[in-house]
């Protein structure tokens, strides 16, 4: 059987993949001890780990640290150990690439090399340059580029490696069985294939034009649900809010703008510029109509990104916030915290299934309305 | 004197308000949604009731336009949540 695996035309490079993906798992160190003594013994704490020991539970504190971006891929506390993956940091200051792991950082606590990992004020979570004395931001630098592998980044690998293998094994599967029936993830994936074939491109672009659009949509489609399915699973892999990320939903909107815009026939454009039927005084002096029209391309992608991000983040705070209240509840006394544990299990398993329906709504909407678009885009001129 | 000085403080200090501002938006924002799809909702029941065997394209009709008004209700929440955690 693993020689069928072989025979797969993209098998070794994904192995190679997967290979790169173990290694990072190298990376792994329980943090909690591998801080230097001064920082240990020094009077003045500073960052979060140290003072994290003495602080009650402060649920919006931990719901943000899900929802944003990190350095560092946290797996779990077990007991006052803080066992994460440090993930690499890339920046680029003054001509100079700087590449090394963030638990140099040790949790925005030193700084490493002439930077620093923020923890307070108006440039949290951020890296910035610190003076000679090693422990000042620099106020008048400008923030160093940041190219680091963050945690969304690492997800998009690994979902990338995923979607790659899932699809390259199909499309051998398809080429090698070629007159038989479908067999194996060819079952799981075919109906959705033609599903979003039959019932979202087809009726919306056309059966003469829709071909060009299909891996577009396709590939679309299985990026947010599978991301959004990965975000909904809470340990690693999984668990990282990709789709929440609002430049991740941005790049895809964008995408959808610019193939839109470059399959808009003359029709389509002189609909936005000069629309027929609309008296003449609306374009000529200001162009009123011009400027409500491009208001309106502009908007469609906007409003994609917009929603996509925000189901996915409020999802996210949903389910964290109706898990914080077993602690919120436990601080006040402990009777209470177990009292209401059923409770907020139960909302927290109904808001679960919820979301699994919303992540695969999501991504079918957007995979609609992306279809739709090119429709109109490139329909010709049929009144 | 004391109500005149609550008053004061009340109209000067106005970072309070804007939060009970984004919270009663994200209220409003929600009965909105919650309007719409009902209407969306009754719309697919009664047409579902007058015709039985379409019943697989009024529920895909019925998602897409709600995911749609949830869209538009979602615009709201970003705002309000852009209150509360900007200075």
């Amino acid at each position: 059987m693993i020689s069928s695996f072989t025979r797969i035309k993209g098998f070794y490079p994904t192995l190679w993949l997967f290979g790169i993906l173990v290694l990072c798992l190298h990376f792994v160190s329980a943090q909690g001890e591998n801080i230097p003594a001064s920082a240990k013994d020094s009077v003045v704490l500073t960052g979060r780990h140290a003072s994290q020991l003495e602080k009650p539970f402060d649920a919006g504190e931990m719901i943000m640290e899900h929802i944003l971006d990190s350095h560092e891929w946290h797996i779990a506390n077990i007991g006052h150990t803080h066992i994460s993956i440090p993930l690499p940091v890339i920046l680029y200051a003054d001509g100079d690439i700087h590449i090394f792991s963030s638990g140099r950082f040790h949790h925005g606590e030193l700084a490493y090399n002439g930077f620093k990992l923020e923890t307070e004020g108006k440039n949290k979570g951020k890296i910035v340059k610190v003076l000679d004395d090693g422990i000042t931001p620099d106020e008048s630098a400008a923030l160093p580029t940041d190219f680091s592998i963050t945690k969304n980044v690492m997800s998009l690998f690994i979902s990338v490696a995923l979607l790659m293998f899932l699809f390259i094994s199909i499309a051998n599967s398809y080429s090698r069985r070629k007159d038989h029936a479908p067999k194996g993830i060819q079952s799981l994936l075919e109906p959705i294939i033609m599903f979003i074939r039959d019932d979202i491109a087809r009726p919306s672009i056309g059966e003469k034009r829709y071909g060009r659009y299909m891996p577009y949509l396709l590939t679309i489609f299985f990026f947010i649900f599978l991301n959004n399915l990965m975000g909904l699973i809470p340990f690693f892999p999984g668990g990282a809010n990709l789709t929440g990320n609002i430049a991740v939903t941005m790049v895809l909107a964008l995408f959808t703008f610019i193939i839109t815009s470059f399959s808009g026939n003359k029709a389509y454009w002189t609909h936005i510029v000069n629309a027929p039927g609309v008296p003449w005084w609306l374009k000529l002096p200001v162009p009123l109509m011009p400027i409500v029209e491009i208001v309106g391309v502009i908007t469609k992608p906007f409003v994609l990104m917009v929603r996509l991000f925000a189901n996915m983040t409020a999802g996210h705070i949903i389910l964290l916030g109706f898990m914080s209240l077993i602690f919120i509840f436990g601080n006040m006394s402990i009777g209470l915290g177990l009292s209401v544990t059923p409770v907020s299990v139960g909302f927290a398993l109904f808001m679960s299934l919820l979301e699994l329906l919303v992540a695969f709504i999501q991504a079918y909407v957007f995979t609609l309305l992306s279809a739709i678009y090119f429709g109109m885009a490139s329909e010709e001129h049929a009144h | 004197m004391s109500v005149l000085s609550l008053l004061l403080q009340v109209s000067t200090d106005l970072a309070p308000i804007a939060k009970m501002g984004a919270g009663i938006g994200a209220g409003i924002a929600a009965i909105g949604a919650g309007i719409g799809i009902g209407q969306i909702g009754k719309g697919a029941l009664e047409s579902i009731a007058r015709q039985p065997e379409s019943v697989g394209d009024i529920r895909s009709n019925m998602i897409v336009a709600a995911a749609l008004i949830e869209g538009v209700a979602f615009f709201a929440i970003v705002v309000c949540l852009l209150i509360l955690f900007l200075k």
